[in-house]
């Protein structure tokens, strides 16, 4: 995006927060005085002093702090607002979050207007520097990747063409309509029209992410819409661009029309380019990280801005620049990482997203109250009007196109949506504000501009819930992973490729299967720390399930409630086992227990000291630690007191056994039914007196036999939960297990 | 490859299409499809089918050649597995996957999909026994597993019986703890599956227009060599 200058204000606050939020060296405001000196005196500055003044016990200083007290002040604002929408508890059902920011900006600006001061305006830059990036890489970095690949085609379709044919078509009956005398914008040229109409054609991701994430509409048309909301950001600015340099020197060429597509592939290419060169440098630089875990985060945060900021020096598409940074650097990143810092990556994310849209959607509201306008009925009603008529058509008519390529067909329902979900938002009127003040339609376009956000905001964000409960839309799934629904996956996945391969030709398959092989030996290799590189995709699949499980069940001290059923590894793989008979049973018991309140006793005692940790992250828990000294316990008790399994295979004393302990939750069952040896039962800390909780992390139950398997799934379960490293050194040390 | 380009009669074209629902185009192409495979004859063998070199790297390849000589995808009835097919069984096989067309109702979508996690089902119950037994199962997620970097046996074991176990679960709610699960039965495998979206997913392009020229090309090549080898062999 071009960047203009500054829009000075008198007293505009927002010029303010942007110097303390970029911190580059733009312009400072003289209002506050930097050679002020800290709080309470104040009157340093003159140096005669003929009477001894008292000493100011307590003083104001309000022009010290002016700036981060507003923007703090704002952003609370913003937060308070949104918290309070959800305890109104019909409100946020009926209306969307984005309407009610706006609402809310509305009054903001009016109250402040009603002082008599001017309200501050959203900052061009401050929205596209500040505002904008953290959007687009919470979005970019959590994109589904499969349905986004399967559906590329499609996507790029409507976001290309779509935008192309909505400016065009827009920009072409605008200018039709301003020929007309009665309506009197007789001087509006047709490079003005065509540029408004390339500024409002788009869609906006921002107000697309606020709306259909209330919905939980199904993936296709979700992946489909967003997907477009983010890839015609290329399209946009080629388009903003080049009608803005046209329209100042007022003729078009051949010559500039084959410029603007070279620029079109430039813009969009380049933009991949460079967020793909950051997006490996960040997993490269994430290969080294063990040792500092804690500023993990930070390089995916700054390496993502990096490439942002790049690519807007360039005038590149700085959208599709972190969308390429988040999705090529995420599967490398996500491999080398400790579990804390993914955590500390999706929470900082979403955290700054959604501080980012509130305030986006308040300074809208707030904008309109301030901003200039010119009103002029005709011109707004008919944008609003093509706008939605250009949007349908174009819908229709490219999923005509596109469904004769597709091999799964978009339905009436789906196209409905997707024409219905193409909202537009912040960014068009950022770039409608960005116009200079030579075009001398600018005060109308802006109304204009803004009148079509708040209409698809307001009336189509509102309306879209009850229509898709009305049609009966296919909803989003929300099904917890399923072990088998991702080996069915993989199985289709090697299925479809050989059938192609059967049938002779390379279709979409036989790529993904190249593109997966040339990934695992050549890039992995280079990007992944240790020996994790080798580890299929099933098997971090099922380790992160487990793992999630098991955080879980220890942070809450409950059991989830996942597989609600009484069937455990006995059912399925019955042996004949000799049987401990129950009075042996009781005794073994009654030991263990008596040696897990000594070990909870001397755990507690024990003093918190980095060397028992096996892991080299300042941040381990204390019951981690103490699950697995537990659990080494329990191990050499067993050892001593229990047989060796009949009649599954022992383990050969070279042989590492490896296994994955078969999580299982179960109820807890009334204290009559003889307990299994419940190894679970430290790790209720929090909940103390439940000793009939059960989780049958492995054995059979009322089974002694199994339970030397069940030590070792249990040092597992402990390393499971301590961060990973690349170095164990432990007991039972297996490469592959290191979480 | 010979000039032997001659394509069946209209009528038999027509049958096919009937059966299986592909157009004429769509089993015109495969038709060429399985001559080149089958070196011209009428019938194809699991020999053509290793000879592809796109499969040699497929993890799970034997099963899907067994699965074209199995005869329970062939929609007749028939148990147990076959030497050699004809290029109808093979069609009926190719059928599976075919995309449901746009106009479907929801009973004819749920037929489809019954058909396709049908033969998914085929190929995993490989006693043909009616269930998927824990050891079918485990060597299902063995084979997954072979080519991926050869993690051994231990690993498979436990992720088939994590899965088998939450098939249990999911489909029977309650066992005592002497009862047995036998095996995934095709009512169970209907319900584990039921959120993949099977009818969307199990699809691949069949084409309208001719691009097996390529292809031809690259198997030409592999006849030679195969010549030339038999050749050395011989000698």
């Amino acid at each position: 995006m071009s960047v203009h200058a500054l829009r000075k204000s008198a007293s505009s606050s927002c010029s303010n927060i942007l110097v303390v939020f970029v911190g580059i060296g733009l312009p400072i405001e003289a209002s506050a005085p930097a050679y002020q000196s800290h709080g309470t005196e104040g009157s340093h500055l003159t140096n005669i002093t003929n009477t001894k003044k008292a000493f100011p016990v307590l003083a104001v200083n309000y022009e010290h702090v002016r700036k981060p007290f507003e923007i703090a002040l704002w952003i609370l604002l913003a937060l308070l607002m949104k918290l309070g929408f959800h305890l109104i508890p019909r409100l946020s059902a009926v209306v969307p979050e984005s309407c009610l920011l706006i609402v809310v900006g509305l009054l903001v600006g009016g109250l402040i207007k009603v002082i008599g001061e001017e309200p501050p305006v959203l900052d061009s830059q401050l929205f596209f520097l500040c505002l904008l990036p953290p959007i687009i890489l919470d979005a970019g970095y959590f994109l589904p990747i499969r349905p986004f690949t399967e559906n590329v085609g499609t996507i790029l379709v409507f976001a290309v063409i779509g935008t192309l044919w909505n400016a065009f078509f827009m920009g072409g009956l605008l200018y039709a309509l301003c020929q007309i005398e009665s309506v009197g914008l007789s001087g509006v040229d047709l490079l003005a029209c065509l540029l408004f109409g390339s500024i409002v054609s788009a869609v906006d991701p921002v107000a697309v992410l606020a709306v259909f994430e209330e919905i939980h509409i199904n993936e296709l048309v979700h992946i489909l819409v967003f997907g477009e909301s983010l890839l015609n950001d290329a399209v946009t600015v080629v388009l903003y661009n080049l009608f803005e340099e046209f329209s100042k020197v007022g003729t078009v060429t051949v010559l500039d029309v084959f410029l603007g597509v070279v620029c079109f592939f430039v813009v969009s290419l380049g933009g991949v380019l460079v967020g793909a060169i950051y997006g490996f440098l960040a997993a490269f630089t994430s290969r080294f990280t063990s040792h500092t875990r804690v500023i993990e985060p930070l390089f995916v945060f700054l390496y993502s801005y990096m490439a942002y900021l790049s690519s807007e020096m360039f005038h590149l598409s700085g959208i599709m620049a972190l969308i390429a940074c988040g999705v090529v650097m995420r599967p490398y990143v996500e491999a080398n990482i400790s579990h804390k810092s993914y955590t500390t990556i999706k929470y900082f994310l979403k955290m700054w997203s959604s501080v980012s849209e509130t305030l986006i959607f308040i300074f809208l509201g707030v904008s309109t109250v301030a901003g200039p306008h010119a009103w002029n009925w005709t011109f707004v009603i008919t944008t609003v009007i093509l706008c939605l008529v250009s949007r349908v058509l174009g819908v229709i008519g490219l999923t005509f196109i596109i469904n004769k390529f597709r091999i799964v067909k978009l339905t009436k329902k789906d196209q409905f949506i997707v024409a219905y979900g193409g909202l537009r938002g912040a960014i068009a009127f950022s770039l409608g504000y960005l116009l200079s003040n030579s075009h001398q339609m600018r005060n109308l376009f802006l109304t204009a501009i803004i009148t079509v956000i708040f209409f698809t905001v307001f009336v189509q964000g509102m309306t879209i819930r009850p229509l898709v409960e009305l049609l009966a839309v296919k909803k989003k799934k929300e099904s917890k992973p399923s072990i088998n629904e991702e080996i069915h996956t993989e199985f289709l996945d090697h299925l479809l490729t050989g059938v192609e391969g059967v049938c002779g030709h390379y279709g979409h398959y036989h790529w993904k299967e190249k593109l997966n092989r040339f990934n695992k030996t050549y890039v992995k290799r280079w990007l992944i720390a240790g020996e994790n590189f080798k580890e299929p995709e099933l098997i971090a699949f099922y380790r992160k399930m487990e793992l999630k499980q098991a955080i879980m069940m220890v942070e809450s001290g409950q059991l989830p409630s996942v597989l609600p059923s009484t069937i455990s590894m006995q059912n399925i793989q019955p042996r004949a086992i000799p049987r401990v008979s129950k009075k042996r049973e009781e005794e073994i018991r009654r030991i263990l227990r008596a040696n897990l309140q000594n070990n909870k006793q001397k755990m507690r005692s024990r003093s918190y000291s980095r060397h028992t940790l096996f892991d080299a992250d300042e941040e381990d828990n204390v019951s981690e630690v103490r699950l697995r000294k537990t659990k080494m316990e329990m191990e050499r008790r067993m050892s001593h007191y229990l047989t060796v399994p009949a009649n599954r295979e022992s383990p050969r004393p070279g042989v590492r056994r490896v296994s994955f302990p078969t999580v299982h939750f179960e109820q807890p069952s009334p204290p009559s039914t003889p307990d299994a040896v419940s190894l679970e039962e430290e790790e209720e800390e929090e909940v103390p007196k439940r000793p009939s909780l059960k989780a049958d992390i492995e054995g059979p139950r009322g089974n002694a036999s199994d339970n030397h398997q069940g030590e070792l799934d249990y040092q597992r379960l402990a390393r499971c939960l301590s961060d990973p490293g690349p170095n164990k050194d432990k007991e039972d040390d297996d490469p592959f297990m290191s979480c | 490859m010979g000039a032997l380009q001659s394509l069946p009669d209209e009528p038999e074209y027509r049958d096919l299409s009937e059966k299986t629902g592909f157009s004429f185009e769509q089993i015109g192409i495969l038709h060429k499809r399985f001559k080149q495979l089958s070196h011209n004859e009428d019938t194809l063998r699991r020999d053509d089918l290793n000879t592809i070199p796109d499969l040699s790297c497929n993890p799970i390849r034997t099963q899907i050649i067994e699965a074209f000589f199995d005869k329970r995808n062939f929609h007749q009835n028939g148990e147990g597995t076959v030497q050699e097919i004809s290029f109808e069984e093979f069609l009926v096989v190719m059928s599976h996957f075919r995309p449901p067309a746009l106009d479907m109702t929801e009973e004819q979508r749920e037929i489809i999909r019954r058909e396709k996690l049908r033969f998914l089902f085929n190929m995993h119950d490989t006693d043909n026994d009616g269930t998927i037994t824990l050891e079918e199962y485990r060597h299902v997620v063995e084979e997954l597993l072979s080519r991926s970097g050869a993690l051994g046996k231990e690993t498979a074991k436990g992720i088939a019986d994590a899965a088998m176990l939450e098939v249990a679960s999911i489909s029977m709610g309650h066992m005592e703890p002497d009862e047995f699960y036998e095996g995934i039965t095709f009512e169970h495998f209907l319900k584990i599956l039921k959120d993949i979206e099977i009818e969307t997913r199990m699809n691949i392009r069949f084409l309208n227009m001719d691009t097996t020229n390529l292809c031809k090309k690259i198997n030409s090549q592999q006849d030679h060599y195969l010549q030339v080898n038999g050749e050395q062999k011989i000698a």
